[in-house]
């Protein structure tokens, strides 16, 4: 795991009273949690618990009502989803939400408009293409291209995403949000609809990222076995509270979340 | 040597990005140019330049545009016609206006202030979408007609309504006006017309494409990862109305000479543009030319074998026309939205691994 003991890594991210309501309905009530820098951080719940929510505010897509969000110690209360994915946040969908007519490397391309230089891709220089822009689509297809390789999805670099089995579509996705080279990298369901050797290979991706690249993971997941192995800390949702936080093991033996989980009357 | 993508490898993201990356693309493009630079020049006839090749070009650079948008950023317009006259109407005043102006200049002008018409008609699209978008750019079309119409200083006040080019010369050559010769117009617009498209085609493969594209598969995920929907669905709209523009300010100087507005590039025409990407492919630069010569040639060949070898009716073959070609227009929405460029494509696909396709 990417935490070392002794040094105590600052928070990348925290979320304080965050409350969200789409009309009556109260998606989040007052949750509070931190992301440290570096670790991988599952967020659980059962179906409805606002996980999704949770993410979506994180990355701007959806304004709370109370509470505020500071990254990297700068506090914000609104903020449009091109800022955030500029401030370094890149995320994954739960039903997958790729460029359906683009071809895999075309979809992972996209992931690095944010780091191309605005004037090397500028109209009339994309009009011409041969020079400036042709230097930075090349710069950028090498960066893609080791995302490809480390993804193991060089066979399908041409294939139109829309004709790819699903297990591979998600591969891709992730892809598309490695080119960012995010600093909190938000999973929703990675591993959903997977069979066991697909779910394998997404775990060794997820863990290789967090290792090499130090990316911090915010990650949702239903499969219980999976936070037990990826995660360095869980944070489990309910009705949209908070109802445990901690370490797989802690949240584990937490009877709340035994009795969430078992579906205990409220 | 067989026509297919196996067995070329690329040894650089150079050669794999290049325009043509088959070989044998290279050749026919080759062949392409010889053709249209050599062979129809050396064989055409007045009539072939005027009725087939000038307008199979035109209606290939508005589809171009129509395409950015409607192909490549996803938001259908039905106001290309309304467009082009901008177009037309922008060149015709600043020809008149500025008589000692270069032509080439004029045409990008005009160009450049459709762009600007566009943008404008583009803002209502960061609200509404599809079927409701369409119906506003509609509204162009009916708007900008009645405009040019109604108001007679679009026509610098002539009784008849009518607009026509002055005669204007590029290097010393005619290009518009009565004595312009049909195959020098030709000419100036093979040229034009490549350059533009090659333009449109970087434009596509690129960066810009794939913004565009990533707004028209999804555009909640496209926001995001960075991209802006609004910045890049203005964009999109300018940059086609530009091309738009551009076909329509031809289609006055270097095809049709003198044209009432409203009449030339009315709703018939919007749709004229819309089933030459529609049959040609949407997403596909290829496509708005084959769509073009399709659309323009379709008639006159039907016409010819129906009237002329078959001796039917004037009136009976124009109606057997309306009925084939809705007929095909139905085909390619149900069966192959990508038009003919994507038959093309599986064919391309087939060729990979023919003879084993297992
Ligand atoms: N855009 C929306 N409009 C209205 N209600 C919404 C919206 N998005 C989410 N909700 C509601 O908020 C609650 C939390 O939904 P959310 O998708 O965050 O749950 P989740 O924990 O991700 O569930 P799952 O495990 O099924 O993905 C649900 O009751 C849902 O119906
Ligand atoms: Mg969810």
């Amino acid at each position: 795991m990417a935490l070392s003991e002794q040094s105590i890594p600052e928070a990348i991210l925290s979320v304080e009273n965050i409350t969200l309501s789409f009309g009556a309905v109260r998606a989040i009530r007052d949750v509070s949690f931190d992301i440290k820098k570096g670790e991988i951080r599952a967020i659980i719940g059962p179906n409805g618990a606002g996980k999704t929510s949770m993410l979506n505010v994180i990355n701007g897509f959806y304004h709370p009502q109370q509470g505020q969000i500071l990254f990297r110690g700068m506090v914000r209360k609104r903020m449009r989803p091109h800022e955030a994915a500029g401030g370094g946040i890149a995320r994954t969908f739960q039903n997958v939400a790729l460029f359906k007519g683009m071809s895999t490397l075309d979809n992972i391309m996209t992931g690095r408009n944010l780091k191309m230089n605005k004037w090397n891709v500028s109209l009339l220089a994309a009009m011409f293409y041969y020079g400036p822009t042709q230097k930075e689509e090349i710069l950028h297809r090498q960066f893609v291209e080791k995302i490809i390789s480390f993804l193991e999805i060089e066979a399908i670099r041409k294939t139109p995403v829309g004709r790819l089995p699903y297990g591979l579509q998600k591969r891709v996705e992730l892809g598309r949000a490695l080119a960012a080279e995010p600093d909190l990298l938000l999973l929703d369901e990675p591993m959903a609809g997977m069979n066991l050797e697909e779910k394998e290979d997404m775990c060794r991706f997820i863990l290789d990222v967090n290792a090499e690249f130090g990316t911090t993971i915010a990650l949702i997941e239903h499969d219980m076995g999976v936070v037990m192995d990826l995660s360095d800390r869980v944070v489990v949702l309910d009705h949209g509270e908070k109802i445990a936080d901690g370490t797989p093991a802690e949240v584990k033996a937490n009877q709340n979340v035994i009795d969430a989980y078992l579906g205990v009357a409220h | 040597m067989l026509y297919r993508e196996s067995g070329q490898f690329k040894t650089s993201y150079s050669a794999d990005q290049a325009i043509f990356p088959i070989r044998q693309d290279n050749w026919a493009m080759v062949v392409f140019l010889l053709v249209a630079f050599i062979a129809v020049p050396y064989f055409g006839t007045e009539y072939f330049f005027q009725a087939i090749m000038i307008p199979v070009l035109i209606f290939a650079l508005a589809a171009t545009g129509l395409n950015i948008l409607t192909g490549y950023c996803g938001q259908l317009s039905l106001g290309t016609g309304g467009f082009m006259a901008v177009g037309a109407v922008a060149c015709y005043k600043l020809t008149t206006g500025f008589p000692e102006m270069n032509f080439v200049l004029v045409l990008l002008l005009s160009g450049i202030i459709t762009a600007g018409v566009g943008l404008l008609f583009g803002i209502p699209s960061l609200r509404i979408k599809g079927f409701y978008l369409a119906v506003a750019t509609l509204a162009a079309q009916f708007f900008l007609s009645w405009l040019f119409n109604k108001v007679a200083w679009f026509q610098n006040y002539t009784p008849s309504g009518t607009i026509t080019m002055p005669p204007r010369e590029v290097f010393g050559i005619a290009v518009t006006g009565a004595n312009a010769d049909a195959m020098d117009r030709y000419l100036f617009c093979l040229v034009f017309v490549l350059i533009l498209a090659m333009a449109a085609k970087n434009l596509v493969r690129g960066p810009i494409g794939r913004s565009w594209m990533a707004i028209r598969d999804m555009d909640i995920a496209a926001e995001l990862i960075g991209f802006r929907p609004f910045q890049t669905k203005l964009m999109a709209f300018s940059v086609s109305s530009f091309y738009v523009g551009v076909a329509g300010a031809m289609a006055l100087s270097l095809w049709l000479g003198s044209v009432e507005t409203a009449e030339a590039f009315d709703i018939n025409v919007s749709f004229q543009v819309l089933f030459i990407i529609i049959i040609g492919g949407l997403g596909s630069m290829m496509g708005s030319f084959v769509g073009a010569a399709f659309i323009i040639l379709m008639p006159i060949v039907l016409t010819n074998v129906m009237v002329g070898a078959l001796g039917m009716q004037a009136v009976t073959a124009k109606h057997f026309e309306f009925m084939f070609f809705g007929g095909l227009i139905i085909f390619f929405l149900i069966v192959e939205p990508h038009g003919i460029a994507r038959l093309w494509q599986i064919a391309k696909e087939k060729l990979r691994i023919w003879p084993f396709p297992h």
